[in-house]
């Protein structure tokens, strides 16, 4: 693509955000400040905070890439992306900000005084950190190559270097700037080319979104065919492509279906799905995705810097009306994709949609390519902040756990590593589907911390044996189901059900093993519990006072 | 002094509430029995009130994949143009999340304020 804007807009969301972060640095003075902006965060740049560090590519991107593929089924991905935060209200929020834990592996010794729980704790918010960081370095990676046809690796690095020098000189107050910023920035970016293809669709005599015999091309269209693969023609009839082959379609001529890409036709991609399968994964990802929220490290980070429980309480609803309003946006983007983009639905990569939507709805002129700008821009804030949110709670801790304690200094050494990490996986591995894999991460987050969360905070019988045995039946189940989905061979009928939802049968699995292991051990409850529920859900004002432990 | 005894000391003024206050709070904290009703008390009317929300979001929401299942008129219906499970999916759950959940910020914290007026309460 030809577009003089889009690199400048990229440059200067990246530049901005290290300016920003710049300047946070300035204000940071003390390690406290440094960790976690002295607490002096008002709910309001808090609340988007978290929303623009949770808005990943995944959302940002894939959302509307899943939708222009696969239709009203995969609009459960935002409902669970946003449910999420409900689930994270009704039982997460006040008393975690009350524990005055830190992150998940502080929580854990906290309520069971656990070293060898805070061990496997910090085992998997590594694991779960690291399993979200590479689709955002994908992405990012995807972008660039689609926008302005450098190579996939410099996006990727890009991203990933200008995170870790950003998170590792900033910290947490610098970050939150970054990320308040973000979310305006996300919402703008969608929003604003929204309303103009909104406009062009109308303008265009609203041709179908789902026309009776499939997506048919909008304008004459030449596609690269990436693959060796079948194609299925309106007709019927097949053609053998070979990979590098270019097609010519003129406008109006239905799009191939191609061996090589899985995606839905037809009333399938208008209807929601009614297989048994269908129903499990269905279930399954909104399982998931609705507990897995509370159990992703870079969002528990956030609650400490709220001053009280009652504040934690208001700044995730705020952040669930910030996220659900940004939600409304990328539906649109993959049903018009479906009008304006269809050529994505034979090369795959459909995730590429929001950032070339624009231009391919309201052509090259300069309109056109000032939004294509903006949405690229949009999408690097994405991959921005969510993995500086993410490598920041990493780095935390790995300083904290693994390689030192906690000083500022570990910090910065944790940060490169928690980030050279994944930035060697994503320039390895580039084949992964960046939602499926973030969705794989909110699964691992689901049957892991979110079963000791919930447990540890209404429940008096949990015990660290009984929390250890659920994490590892659970959290290992579903993150042996990742390793499968991504390194093993290609799975049909209910095992591949089964291993690329888990969360229906996993997170079940770690509430059952956790209750069952703690009842068994129910002489190790600890003595202080009590103690540790008051703190867990009184209101501060009536303990303003007691001596601190 | 000798080890052992008991010393007691008065202070000239005492603020009344902060007394109370004070010994309430201590009691919490030393898990008398009383104080220890108290919090199970505020922990089971928190927890009755997320899970009956939940509940509320898992009927609400939780049940459309088995409506649009058993019932498929409702999935091939429309209102105001466009499909009712994209409506639903795509518009109406947002709101729906965001009303819930500001219910339950209310209702929490008409339970906290009831635990504190107990505490409070100064005792004759």
């Amino acid at each position: 693509m030809d577009n003089p804007y889009v690199i400048p807009a990229i440059l200067l969301v990246t530049l901005v955000t290290v300016a920003i972060g710049f300047y946070g640095l300035k204000l940071a003075r003390t390690t406290s400040d440094f960790f976690v902006a002295s607490r002096s965060v008002s709910p309001t740049w808090n609340a988007a905070a978290i929303g623009g560090e949770y808005l990943s590519a995944a959302s940002f991107l894939g959302v509307a890439g899943l939708v222009l593929k696969y239709g009203v089924d995969v609009l459960w991905y935002p409902v669970g992306f946003a449910a999420g935060y409900l689930a994270l209200l009704l039982f997460v929020a006040a008393p975690l900000r009350r524990s005055g834990a830190f992150t998940l592996p502080d929580f854990c010794q906290l309520r069971l005084g656990s070293r060898r729980l805070r061990k496997l704790a910090t085992a998997f918010v590594i694991f779960i950190g690291w399993l979200y960081l590479v689709p955002q370095l994908q992405g990012a990676g995807l972008t660039l190559t689609t926008v302005t046809g450098q190579p996939y690796a410099l996006g990727a690095l890009l991203v990933g270097a200008v995170v870790t020098c950003n998170v590792a000189l900033g910290g947490m107050r610098a970050i939150t700037f970054v990320q308040a910023f973000q979310y305006w920035l996300k919402l703008t970016a969608l929003l604003v080319p929204a309303v103009f293809l909104m406009l062009q669709w109308q303008a265009d005599g609203r041709p179908a979104v789902a026309a009776p015999d499939g997506p048919v091309f909008h304008t004459a269209t030449t596609v690269v065919i990436e693959d060796h693969a079948t194609l299925t023609m309106a007709d019927g009839s097949t053609i053998v492509v070979r990979a590098g082959q270019r097609l010519d379609f003129v406008a109006g001529e239905p799009v191939p279906q191609v061996s090589t890409v899985d995606d839905t036709r037809g009333p399938d991609w208008l209807l929601p799905g009614d297989s048994d399968q269908g129903l499990f994964a269905t279930y399954s990802l909104i399982l998931a995705t609705f507990l897995g929220t509370m159990g992703l490290p870079h969002v528990l980070v956030r609650f400490y810097t709220n001053p009280d429980g009652n504040a934690a309480r208001r700044t995730t609803l705020v952040v669930l009306g910030l996220v659900g309003l940004f939600y409304l946006l990328p539906t649109l983007y993959g049903v018009l994709g479906r009008v304006y983009t269809p050529q994505l639905l034979m090369t795959g990569r459909t995730d590429a949609v929001v950032v070339l939507l624009p231009g391919a709805a309201l052509g090259g002129g300069l309109t056109g390519q000032l939004l294509a700008a903006l949405v690229a821009a949009g999408a690097f804030a994405a991959f921005l902040s969510s993995s500086s949110g993410l490598l920041t709670s990493v780095a935390g801790v790995i300083s904290t756990d693994v390689t030192g304690r906690g000083s500022v200094r570990d910090f910065r050494l944790a940060t490169v590593i928690a980030g050279v990490v994944p930035i060697v996986l994503s320039l390895s591995i580039a084949t992964l589907d960046v939602s499926q894999v973030v969705g794989l991460a909110f699964a691992v987050a689901a049957s892991s911390f979110c079963p000791l969360l919930v447990l540890g905070i209404w429940w008096r019988g949990l015990t660290a044996r009984g929390a250890a045995a659920g994490v590892l039946a659970g959290g290992g189940a579903a993150g042996a189901a990742v390793l499968l989905t991504v390194l093993g061979p290609p799975l049909s009928g209910w095992a591949a059900a089964l291993v690329s939802q888990p969360a229906a049968w996993t997170v079940p699995l770690a509430f059952v093993v956790m209750v069952l292991v703690s009842l068994a051990t129910r002489s190790r409850v600890p003595a202080d519990v009590s103690d540790v529920m008051l703190r867990l859900h009184a209101p501060e004002s009536v303990l303003a006072g007691s001596p601190r432990r | 002094m000798t080890e052992g005894r008991r010393t007691r000391v008065v202070l000239a003024e005492v603020h009344p509430r902060a007394h109370d206050h004070d010994r309430t709070r201590t009691e919490l904290a030393e898990q008398t029995q009383v104080g220890e009703a108290l919090v199970r008390g505020l922990v089971r009317a928190q927890l009755a009130l997320a899970l009956r929300l939940a509940l509320v979001v898992a009927i609400g929401l939780g049940g459309l994949p088995l409506l649009f299942a058993v019932a498929p008129e409702v999935s091939s219906a429309h209102l105001v143009g466009v499909d009712v499970p994209w409506l639903l999916l795509g518009v109406a759950a947002f709101p729906f999340l965001f009303v819930v959940g500001w219910a339950y910020v209310r209702l929490a914290e008409r339970n906290e304020q009831d635990f504190v007026a107990v505490v409070r309460r100064p005792e004759r």
